[in-house]
């Protein structure tokens, strides 16, 4: 069995979960929310397996390496990423509706691993040969699956908000009425936050330590640099308006998705559009 | 000082203490630190961005300070307000949470009990001596040590954990402050720079981004340099062997050490990192094979480059350029190659490429004489990127501070329990300083193991 038709099934567990979560949202069937659920998890498992089977490839292969050196191994794992700290949320606080907002993020990733790029196990160029590898990608990409959760939430949060003031007398029969209150969801915004702030916090100072150790200069404003560190802006003032007055609710599930955003082209802008250090090995 | 001056005062220090200063200070450094990530910083600015650029704008963004924005006068301004901001607030709010911490309420009377979400109220049987014995001995084994208070005849007990994650933010603060602090040290006493080493040859001075030059005070030596590269072209290693050398002799323990990329060199503070590499461009010299293709024994070419050489039948060769590694170019090969220009009695010069790995290659040209390139000793040299940072560790200990802090400010919560022992009834009252629902869960279990008492 090889690692890519592993991941073959992910994306399409992934579709699967994607698809009972919206027929839940749309039929309030408690078991298909069950199943989007169960569907997400067995793909995760699938995935796990995957990333290790690809790891030990690529040591078959004479060069190896933890899977994390080009761009399609990092969206792999981005995806990986956001299913687990889905999975936490959904264990621990049980909201599955969440999913319907989370799992598309998880699938759009995979999809666009396995169409539109090549997976081709790469050997590692001098730059990237390095153990920082690992505890700076593990520790960036969890911080950033942290903050795609807390922008679903906050979708979650503005649809809900906004059925709550146009129609006063909330409607039951409504999807909505199965989103968790605005108050909760709110809540769950910033736990998620929490998650993400220490490990994206984490990720910067490992980078820092892998960049003086490698290059000597623990910061140089490189592009990827500076979006990491306006990520880090957004989220703390995301922090610090929550102990004002005004700030918390439809501020704060905005600021969120800013900072998602940002996120997102921390990750993929800066090395689409912008030049810099960051080049995945050399192009895909 | 007048009244007027105490309030404009008061105001300034209202203003750097508000925590909507510190909101905005952060989407603004969030917002303008894009500008450095979109427009060239130098040193990296490409002539042909200069040039796209028309006069009026070219001069507005050199008068904004654009093109090296990160060190502009208002972005560090930018900064250093954030830093009067957070220390100011700290100062604020610092004396309040330490009055929390060190002078903690001991007593739940009635009122104050009031102000608490989580309460609950149990009777229990035995004199108040033995149950005030009891609860010490409950929370102690089931919370932790109380404090006992007897006011009026009611017993209080307060026991409290981890009271010291209040402390969290304030230590987060700190970290960012001591980071400051590093990188300013780094930036007055340390240096970034770059030297080109010969393979064979010592440099005892480094070059800054300034263009000033500075001795290092002892000289480092390149032995040796080598590149290797994968199957599938990619490159592999780039390795320069170095030796440090005090006074001209080799330092022991400083001898021959291999440095590559991601395994740098540091002798006395100063370190060395792999970077680049390039050939040496004078004194190579290049040597070839000439023969007949009609056959006999080939003479041996020596070339310098740019140099004439006479052929042994007449006419000269010249070597154009050289390489030691073609895949760069010609990805289908590897190894040494050399582009040279043969003139032979008639016609053109011709110019084609000779590579030492494939010495039969050069027969399927048809030429009248086949050269086979057999090498040359031409150098390398080694690009070392060159810091000394007396700050870096200052910087460590501020990241490691700010990982600690934003633990405690996270994942640490204040949890306090009082019990109010009067007239047979024990009341149970508690807080937490954060995750009420993980709290209200532990007190629900406490209540629970009290009434079974």
């Amino acid at each position: 069995m090889s690692s890519s038709l592993l991941f073959n099934v992910t994306t399409f567990a992934y579709l699967a979960s994607t698809v009972a979560f919206f027929a839940f949202l749309a039929s309030r069937n408690k078991n298909l929310g069950l199943a989007g659920s169960g569907i997400a998890f067995f793909g995760f498992i699938v995935q796990t397996v995957a990333i290790g089977l690809r790891w030990q490839e690529s040591y078959a292969m004479g060069h190896g390496h933890a899977p994390l050196s080009n761009l399609y191994e990092s969206v792999v794992f981005f995806s990986w990423t956001i299913i687990l700290i889905f999975g936490i949320l959904d264990l621990k606080y049980k909201y599955r509706v969440i999913g319907a907002f989370v799992v598309p993020f998880a699938l759009l990733g995979m999809a666009w691993a396995q169409l539109g790029m090549n997976s081709g196990i790469e050997p590692l160029v001098p730059a990237l040969q390095s153990n920082w590898l690992l505890y700076h990608v593990i520790t960036c990409f969890l911080g950033y699956a942290a903050f795609a959760v807390a922008c679903g939430i906050s979708i979650m949060y503005l649809i809900k908000e906004r059925q709550e003031t146009t129609d006063g007398n909330s409607q039951a029969g409504g999807v909505i009425s199965m989103f968790p209150s605005i108050k909760i969801l709110d809540d769950l915004n910033y736990k998620a936050i929490m998650i993400g702030f220490p490990l994206l916090t984490l990720g910067i100072i490992t980078g820092a330590a892998w960049a003086n150790y490698a290059w000597g200069t623990y910061w140089s404003w490189d592009p990827k640099e500076t979006w990491s560190l306006i990520v880090w802006f957004v989220y703390a003032a995301f922090l610090h308006a929550r102990i004002t007055r005004g700030w918390v609710g439809r501020r704060a599930a905005i600021l969120s998705i800013i900072g998602f955003a940002a996120t997102i082209f921390c990750y993929l802008g800066v090395n689409l559009l912008l030049s810099g250090l960051h080049s995945y090995g050399g192009g895909q | 000082m007048t009244t007027k001056d105490r309030g404009f005062l008061q105001a300034l220090w209202d203003f750097f203490c508000s925590l909507k200063l510190s909101i905005s200070l952060l989407i603004l450094l969030a917002l303008t630190s894009i500008i450095g990530t979109v427009i060239p910083q130098v040193p990296n600015i490409p002539e042909e961005y200069i040039r796209s650029l028309s006069q009026t704008k070219l001069q507005l963004y050199d008068k904004l300070g654009f093109f090296d924005m990160y060190h502009s006068w208002w972005f560090i301004l930018l900064l250093y307000l954030l830093t009067v901001n957070l220390i100011a607030c700290s100062i604020k709010r610092l004396p309040r949470v330490w009055k929390i911490i060190s002078e903690p309420t001991l007593v739940m009377d009635e009122g104050f009990e009031k102000s608490l979400s989580l309460t609950h109220d149990v009777k229990l049987k035995g004199d108040s001596a033995a149950l005030r014995e009891k609860m010490v001995s409950f929370l102690t084994s089931e919370f932790s040590k109380p404090v006992v208070t007897e006011v009026d005849g009611a017993c209080h007990l307060f026991a409290q954990k981890s009271a010291y994650s209040r402390m969290g933010v304030y230590v987060v603060h700190l970290s960012i402050i001591i980071i400051f602090i590093g990188a300013i040290i780094g930036s007055y006493f340390g240096y970034k720079g770059f030297v080109s080493i010969v393979e064979g040859e010592s440099v005892d001075t480094v070059g800054l981004r300034s263009g000033k030059s500075i001795p290092l005070g002892f000289a480092v030596k390149c032995e040796k340099f080598s590149v290797t590269f994968y199957d599938t072209g990619a490159p592999k290693e780039f390795k320069s062997i170095l030796t440090v050398l005090e006074n001209g002799k080799p330092v022991p323990g400083y001898v021959n050490i291999p440095t590559i990329v991601n395994d740098p060199l540091t002798y006395k503070g100063i370190t060395f990192y792999q970077s680049s590499y390039g050939s040496a461009s004078e004194g190579g010299t290049f040597y070839f094979s000439v023969r007949p293709r009609t056959g006999g024994t080939p003479v041996k070419l020596t070339a310098r480059q740019g140099d004439k050489v006479s052929l042994p039948g007449g006419g000269t060769m010249q070597v154009l350029e050289a390489t030691d590694e073609v895949r760069n170019f010609i990805p289908q090969f590897s190894g040494p190659a050399a582009r040279i220009e043969v003139t032979t009695g008639s016609g053109a010069p011709q110019v084609f490429i000779v590579m030492r790995n494939y010495p039969e290659l050069d027969e399927q040209r048809g030429g009248d004489m086949v050269f086979t390139y057999d090498g040359s000793d031409q150098k390398f040299y080694t690009g070392l990127q060159v810091a000394k940072d007396p700050g870096v560790w200052v910087v460590w200990l501020g990241c490691a501070l700010m990982v600690v802090g934003i633990c405690m400010a996270f994942f640490m919560s204040h949890k306090r329990v009082w019990i109010r022992i009067a007239n047979g009834h024990v009341v149970l009252g508690g807080t937490a300083s954060k995750n009420p629902a993980g709290f209200q869960l532990q007190f629900d279990s406490l209540v629970d193991k009290l009434s079974k008492l």
